[in-house]
């Protein structure tokens, strides 16, 4: 396992064999080459995600008119210019699928735990940097067959990205649910497969890796937040797994795991005593805790980014980890929260309420930390500063709503309406993705050994968090007012006639924050190759990725791994006349290591 | 088209800022560290972060001065529709205070600590009493909440069936309703997907040996009477269905294979409802825009819309395929005598059924 680390530990310089280019990039075993693999990988699929959004939005603003992007892009699905129903679920079903799993599972977790875990706990690499290379590759195949799924003849899968069956299992229910179906559960499964490798990985490279000194209460909360995501991904992911094998198995080879009594279009199937709900069980056993795996690493990252950029200690280091045990265990026994209307006994609806409000207390303990960090700061704004106050910001509104649909009662009248849409949108994808950006926007230095511009930075920021309120906070009102999500049009409900306006609102909002996502992109590419050069430690930053030299060698350091002698947060510590002091700095004599 | 342009327009500003960018970036060419956040930049973001909060509460107001009203969350038309209503209205007030507070907070300190060269941040890392303070308010609160909603919730779901209560059958398919009365006996007769006879027009598979299944009643249309508890027996033959009364604050998903139910007491008739001010004030306001609409389309050569008419509606509300928005069933509500009059009228079971 180890043999990959332990050749640099007897090598210095790291350069002792000559990498060819596909060694280098392509089939590289470096934790932070795979790091960026992943990141470019995630932003590829976020455009395309992204796009998608804005496609749906513009259907449901202006429904059944011509379009002539609508034409361009989506063929035959748009005869003259009018959206396809069946293509207006199929493009939410794959947006929701490819912005969960593809860009924030993949794109944040297996960007930053790559990059990150090795530098800032001080090892050489990954524990098993040939399981890192394939698990990337594995999620790089899964991502190709989704992209390829989009083109099959009958369309892509339709059936919403939980993939309910019978919709999802029996094809003459829909279009989507043939050969588009068998390509989405293909590469879910071999994403699975991947995302464990990487999490058994992470797991077992941050219990054995450590450098000398670093003990777990010394670790980055970054650190803390990958960890138990990958512990979460470990415990959940294969309970997914079983769920698209049973699936297929039903799809395919004719058992009635999830299905049962059903006549459709004029004949009656084999299928017997099956049941759905046993699907959506599984599916939430980890379609819960996907959440979490999906916000933890974007707190982790902000948690990291806010103490740096307020050049204060992080308020309640040992709360916040208790917290992020406390989300954790609770998040693998809330599930049910997603099926009060399922059909479930409403006894478990009452158990599932319960566990689910729980939550709110380590959440809420976060947010005052992170609040309670900025005060008497000396702020950097940095863009991502910026983008991480914004994560607290977005955190704090859509994790607010989530009192209103943990509550079974309350669920009944919002469950499946765009209210749904607005909070996780707000508490998890416009969250982690602000923690994405958060963190590509610290740590690119790091990784390509030049800045970002700042400037392109803060208009990227401020225009999308305008536009990320302005698309989600109005959706709570027309979901309040009964408004179900995944409509092609609402035409259909004159009852629903006097919130059009909304929508139009809504999507001017999306269109203008989707097209400025040009700017970061722009920024980013074009900063990889004539940025300005990065200095060692651009942020004055005290975790040890910043002593290793800018430009990128196998196994980090070039000398010895240094040793770590306090935890991460001393900045601004009294004593001292810099206003950080990093981790491998001894203790001065007399000086208290103060860390709680 | 418009979209289009929308999004030209969007590019070309996009490309005008960078270009501003640019060269602001020139005249800064010769210092270093340029990317890293100075004191201007501090200061600009810091008053921004006040902006924002600005924006954030206009939004609030906003939302809710136009929408807050929306007669779906005020005026419910079930017995136990005001309990749900008024969970809801408390846990909103919590919520926006709370959201209030803590984004000032948030974005006041942003602003007001934005850093200065050469002031040093305050060293605090710890404090048991806030962080104990801030973990048992949310503890009080959420316990007081989970109760009322477990008593609420327990109150609506346990359903107590008696003598008057009436039972039917939503029954939904790719993509409508239909509902089924119990008739004379009280009882539903047997039914599976099984028996479906589409030539014999049995389709919603009534076992046509059971006594039970004679007299029901199968129809496209739902009507209730007012003030009897209606307990909704909910099957599905294909896929998953929602069946969402709004008006009613009721929802339970139609699962194939497995009988799920709710049960509400509707109080409101039909009548009654459209004849409130509220609603007389929302059907105005949606013939307007439908007015408004119907201009459009008649330039476009097209029919106009009809005028909207009031009435409480079955909704789809589980994604169940192409045609899912348009899953819907028109609910009635009316006294007792008129329901009973229009059940007579529809044809019960055994006379429905085509005889080779």
């Amino acid at each position: 396992m180890s043999e990959h680390a332990d050749t640099h530990d007897h090598d210095d310089h790291g350069h002792h064999h000559k990498e060819t280019f596909v060694s280098k990039y392509i089939f590289s075993y470096d934790h932070k080459m795979i790091a960026k693999q992943y990141l470019v990988t995630g932003i590829i699929m976020g455009i395309v995600g992204i796009l998608m959004s804005l496609l749906f939005r513009i259907q449901i603003a202006w429904p059944e008119e011509p379009n002539v992007l609508f034409e361009a892009l989506l063929g035959k699905w748009a005869p003259d210019g009018v959206m396809d129903a069946d293509i207006y679920l199929a493009l939410v079903t794959i947006h929701g699928t490819i912005m969960v799993f593809f860009v924030l599972t993949a794109g944040l977790s297996g960007t930053f735990s790559n990059l990150l875990i090795p530098l800032q706990i001080g090892a050489r690499d990954m524990a098993s940097g040939f399981m890192n290379m394939v698990s990337y590759w594995l999620f790089f195949l899964s991502s190709v067959i989704m992209i390829i799924s989009l083109f099959v003849e009958a369309g892509p899968a339709a059936a919403g990205w939980t993939i309910y069956p019978p919709l999802s299992a029996v094809e003459l229910a829909q279009g989507g649910s043939g050969a588009g179906m068998t390509l989405w559960l293909v590469s879910m499964a071999i994403f699975i497969a991947s995302s464990l490798l990487g999490s058994l990985n992470y797991v077992v490279t941050v219990l054995n890796l450590r450098t000398k000194g670093m003990t777990m209460t010394r670790l980055p909360l970054t650190i803390w937040a990958f960890f138990v995501t990958a512990i979460i991904g470990v415990v959940s992911f294969p309970v997914l797994l079983s769920a698209a094998l049973l699936l297929i198995m039903d799809r395919s080879f004719g058992t009635s795991f999830f299905l049962s009594d059903i006549f459709i279009q004029g004949e009656v199937l084999h299928y017997q005593g099956g049941s759905p709900v046993l699907f959506e069980h599984l599916f939430w056993f980890l379609g819960h805790p996907e959440v979490y795996i999906v916000l933890l690493p974007a707190l982790g990252l902000t948690s990291e980014v806010i103490a740096t950029n307020a050049r204060k200690p992080i308020f309640g280091y040992r709360a916040m980890i208790a917290s992020i045990l406390a989300i954790a265990f609770l998040s693998t026994i809330v599930w049910g929260h997603h099926m009060f209307v399922s059909g479930m006994n409403p006894f478990l609806g009452s158990v599932f309420t319960f566990t689910t409000l729980l939550i709110a207390i380590p959440s809420a303990v976060k947010a005052f930390n992170y609040i309670t960090t900025l005060w008497k700061g000396n702020l950097q704004f940095n863009p991502a500063m910026l983008f991480s106050i914004g994560l607290v910001s977005t955190f704090i509104t859509g994790g607010l709503t989530g009192i209103i649909l943990g509550d079974s009662a309350l669920d009944i009248n919002v469950h499946d309406t765009y209210f749904v849409v607005a909070h996780f949108h707000l508490v998890m994808g416009i969250s982690a993705l602000y923690g994405l950006f958060a963190g590509v926007y610290h740590w690119y230095p790091k990784m390509f050994g030049r800045m970002l511009n700042k400037n392109l930075g803060y208009i990227h920021f401020w225009i999308t968090a305008i536009c990320a309120y302005g698309v989600f906070f109005p959706m709570h009102f027309i979901g309040m007012a009964g408004l179900p999500r995944r409509y092609y049009t609402n035409s259909k409900f004159p009852l629903f006639d006097d919130l059009s306006d909304v929508n139009v609102v809504i999507t001017v909002f999306a269109l203008t924050g989707g097209v400025f996502q040009i700017v970061f992109l722009w920024n980013f590419f074009y900063s990889m190759f004539y940025g300005k050069k990065a200095t060692q430690n651009p942020w004055r930053s005290n975790t040890l990725e910043w002593t290793t030299p800018v430009e990128h060698i196998h196994g980090n350091w070039p000398g010895e791994i240094p040793t770590v002698h306090r935890w991460p947060y001393d900045y601004s510590k009294p004593g001292h006349d810099e206003d950080f002091v990093q981790q491998h700095i001894p203790l001065k004599e007399g000086e208290e290591e103060l860390q709680h | 088209m418009t979209t289009f342009l929308t999004i030209l327009v969007l590019v070309s500003i996009t490309v005008a800022i960078w270009q501003m960018v640019k060269i602001f970036d020139l005249t800064n060419a010769n210092r270093p560290n340029t990317e890293i956040a100075n004191d201007k930049d501090n200061k600009i973001n810091g008053y921004l972060m006040i902006a924002f909060l600005v924006f954030i509460y206009l939004m609030m107001i906003i939302c809710v001065y136009l929408y807050g009203d929306l007669p779906l969350l005020s005026n419910s038309a079930s017995a136990h529709g005001p309990q749900i209503d008024n969970l809801m209205i408390i846990s909103l007030v919590l919520i926006f205070a709370v959201q209030i507070l803590t984004q000032f907070l948030l974005h006041y300190f942003a602003f007001k600590y934005k850093g200065e060269k050469g002031r040093k941040a305050l060293f605090f890392a710890d404090n048991d009493k806030l962080e104990f303070i801030w973990t048992i308010i949310p503890v009080i609160t959420l316990a007081g909440l989970i109760i009322y909603g477990l008593f609420t919730w327990t109150e609506i779901m346990f359903v107590e069936e008696d003598e008057d209560t009436v039972v039917i059958e939503l029954y939904a398919q790719q993509f409508n309703w239909k509902a089924r009365y119990a008739g004379e006996d009280n009882v539903l007769g047997k039914a599976n997907v099984r028996l479906i006879d589409i030539d014999k027009a049995n389709i919603l598979g009534l076992d046509e040996s059971d006594p039970n299944a004679q007299d029901d009643v199968i129809t496209t249309e739902l009507h209730i009477p007012v003030g009897k508890q209606i307990l909704f027996k909910m099957r599905s033959q294909d896929v998953l269905h929602s069946a969402y009364m709004p008006h009613f604050r009721a929802q339970m998903n139609c699962v194939p294979g497995m009988i799920t139910q709710f049960a509400f007491t509707p109080t409101v008739t039909t009548e009654e409802m459209r004849a409130t001010e509220q609603m007389q004030i929302k059907v105005k306001r949606i013939n307007e825009i439908r007015k408004e609409k119907s201009k459009e389309l008649a330039a476009k050569g097209e029919e106009a819309l009809e005028p909207y008419v009031f009435d409480y509606l079955l909704i789809c509300n589980k994604i169940c395929g192409t045609s899912h928005y348009n899953m819907q069933m028109k609910i009635i509500v009316e006294s007792e005598e008129d329901y009973k009059a229009w059940l007579k009228e529809q044809k019960v079971f055994k006379n429905s059924l085509v005889k080779n």
